[in-house]
């Protein structure tokens, strides 16, 4: 079999690699800006935001707080002061209106490692998968919230490698990196987007968070898509993808709602059709289908593409 | 029931939870013993002023980092993994970086949670820990020399450890001036600890639960349960009557014998029998 082109080849030659890597060296600008923030105190003492992610104080005044952790917290039974509540609830706003795993693509500095990771696993050609259920994180959202409640303490946050790596990169890491290591393996050898797409309970919970976010990827152009697979072959959870952009026959609307799309726009970079934007979640209504008058329920779908099926 | 086990695909969905659920199940019994492992604090980790007891707080403190960054003196530092201390939470060590004892507890005002209370306003109130004299063969004062390094550096001068004088036994004829910690006033801040001059402190902060003996929760002190009470809770306190000759009184809770000064008295009758019962007339 030929070996195929490398994904967003095609965006790159017609729409130049600065436009087909947009989204991407934005989304690394933000992440980098917001541990430089951190870091600027510590390293250069100019004194923007304290803390780490999991509770920062920015400009003496915004206090910000993860609520998973702060969730753990009150399972474990600690009744929380207001300026933790505070920080919590605009945290929360801000995702829930948003779209959760945004967090995830443009915020958590472990996206960097396992981005990394799935860079170096495709250039390896490291193929084996291991059946892994994309909701095993979901089942270890649901632990790490038990084990709180259980032993009373943040027993997650002892191992948790997410709040892990960007403390230790602030206050130390000790052998914190082992952990991280650990997660950068498990997405290099062990499957595919093993750490973000199936296990991590951060995002997870995030996702949760993201089931009526604003912020959504659009394929509004669908039409135009000529079945590349370039988008599946980037996207960090490939299965959010087919509703959207081949449902066209079955009425579902050009909108990727699922909780689980990270909002990275990589999906956007890659497709040389420019299938892709970035949008709103309102107007999902079907308006393309090939079939006018079809009705909404299931059929063969008429651009079925083999690739698909492998890929889900 | 058949079609459950006879249908593939229901059957490869119910492998595969089964298979995930018990894999999450192991990971959960890891992390929580382990947790459990992780709760038994390190003696020499000493926690900020108002930390909540250690098994609260461990539940409280979402390891931020705030009260680290707001202390001035750089005294507390975040647990790394292999610290032995739970990942994450602040604590130091008194014989680098002891606390200074900051009068508006910046610390304290930082923290988001209340991991650090709150409710410590002033920091003499703060028990971080306690003081102890660890090691009577090497201190200095125990030796006879007045070294008081730990008693000069302390914030609470003579009222967290005071000075006891004693004889030395050693020269026979010198004192001998014992640190003495008293957890009345000891904030366990650290700095005794951290100005003792022997290689390794004779003098240390240990928790409180290391450096205090508690008595079981029946247990009272007789003497003040009686001062309380205004007197003996039991039976009625005995008159108790002696036999002395003239002149001589005895009081029983106070000064022991006396003598009554009423101007040279012959202590003895004429009459050694009077003298005998002396005192008993009144028994039948
Ligand atoms: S659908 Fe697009 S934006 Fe969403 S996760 Fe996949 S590649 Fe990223
Ligand atoms: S009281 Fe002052 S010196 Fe002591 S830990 Fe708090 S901020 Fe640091
Ligand atoms: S400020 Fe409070 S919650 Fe944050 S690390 Fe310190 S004790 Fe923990
Ligand atoms: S720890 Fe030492 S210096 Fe601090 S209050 Fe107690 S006795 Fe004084």
């Amino acid at each position: 079999m030929k070996r195929r082109q490398r994904p967003g080849a095609q965006a790159v030659a017609e729409r130049g690699w600065l436009s087909a890597h947009k989204w991407l060296l934005a989304r690394r600008f933000s992440q980098l800006a917001i541990l430089a923030l951190f870091l600027a105190g510590p390293w250069f003492g100019i004194w923007i935001v304290k803390g780490n992610l999991v509770s920062s104080v920015t400009l003496d005044v915004l206090p910000l707080t993860d609520p998973y952790v702060l969730l753990q917290s009150l399972l474990a039974r600690h009744a929380p002061e207001a300026a933790a509540v505070t920080g919590a609830l605009i945290v929360l706003a801000f995702y829930l209106l948003v779209s959760g795993r945004t967090y995830c693509a443009w915020v958590c500095p472990v996206n960097i490692v396992t981005d990394s990771a799935h860079w170096l696993r495709e250039r390896l050609n490291i193929t084996g998968a291991s059946r892994l259920s994309r909701n095993t994180r979901y089942w270890l959202l649901g632990a790490t919230l038990l084990l709180a409640l259980i032993t009373g303490t943040l027993a997650w946050e002892l191992v948790n490698p997410v709040t892990m790596l960007q403390r230790g990169l602030i206050f130390g890491m000790g052998l914190g990196w082992t952990l991280v290591l650990a997660v950068f393996l498990l997405d290099l050898l062990v499957a595919r987007r093993a750490w973000c797409g199936h296990l991590c309970p951060v995002g997870a919970f995030y996702s949760l968070l993201g089931t009526h976010g604003l912020v959504r990827v659009r394929a509004d152009n669908r039409r135009q898509c000529d079945d590349c697979m370039d988008c599946f072959m980037v996207c960090p959870e490939q299965q959010v993808i087919r509703p959207a952009l081949k449902g066209a026959d079955k009425g579902i609307g050009p909108v990727i709602t699922s909780p689980n799309c990270t909002n990275c726009g990589r999906c956007i970079d890659v497709c040389a059709k420019q299938v892709f934007t970035f949008g709103g979640r309102f107007n999902n209504r079907c308006t393309d289908s090939t079939q006018p008058g079809a009705p909404a329920d299931a059929r063969a779908p008429a651009n079925h593409s083999p690739g698909m099926e492998v890929l889900r | 029931m058949s079609d459950t086990t006879t249908n593939p695909a229901r059957r490869r969905f119910l492998v595969d939870a089964a298979r995930t659920a018990s894999g999450v199940a192991l990971l959960g019994l890891g992390v929580g013993l382990y947790s459990r492992q992780a709760a038994s604090l390190p003696s020499q980790a000493i926690r900020p002023p108002g930390a909540l007891a250690e098994d609260s707080f461990t539940g409280a403190c979402i390891r931020c980092g705030l009260c680290v960054r707001d202390c001035p003196y750089d005294t507390l530092s975040l647990a790394t993994l292999g610290d032995g201390v739970a990942t994450g939470t602040p604590y130091f060590v008194a014989r680098d970086v002891p606390c200074e004892m900051c009068e508006d507890i910046p610390c304290v005002k930082a923290c988001p949670t209340g991991a650090l209370d709150p409710a410590l306003t002033d920091i003499d109130d703060a028990r971080m820990g306690l003081a102890v004299l660890i090691d009577e063969e090497n201190c200095l004062n125990f030796q006879g020399l007045r070294c008081d390094v730990c008693y000069r550096i302390c914030p609470s001068i003579n009222k967290a450890i005071t000075l006891e004088r004693q004889h030395n036994e050693r020269s026979g004829k010198h004192a001998v001036f014992i640190p003495t910690v008293h957890s009345s006033d000891c904030t366990g801040c650290g700095k005794c600890e951290k100005a003792c001059v022997l290689e390794e402190a004779a003098i240390k902060v240990l928790p409180m639960h290391l450096a205090k003996g508690e008595l079981g929760g029946h247990y009272r002190w007789g003497w003040k349960e009686k001062q309380k009470a205004g007197g003996s809770l039991v039976a009625p306190d005995q008159q108790h009557q002696y036999n002395l000759p003239q002149g001589q009184r005895y009081d029983y809770e106070g000064d022991g014998l006396i003598f009554e000064q009423d101007g040279g008295a012959v202590p003895f009758d004429e009459d050694p029998l009077s003298t005998l019962n002396k005192g008993l007339e009144a028994q039948p």
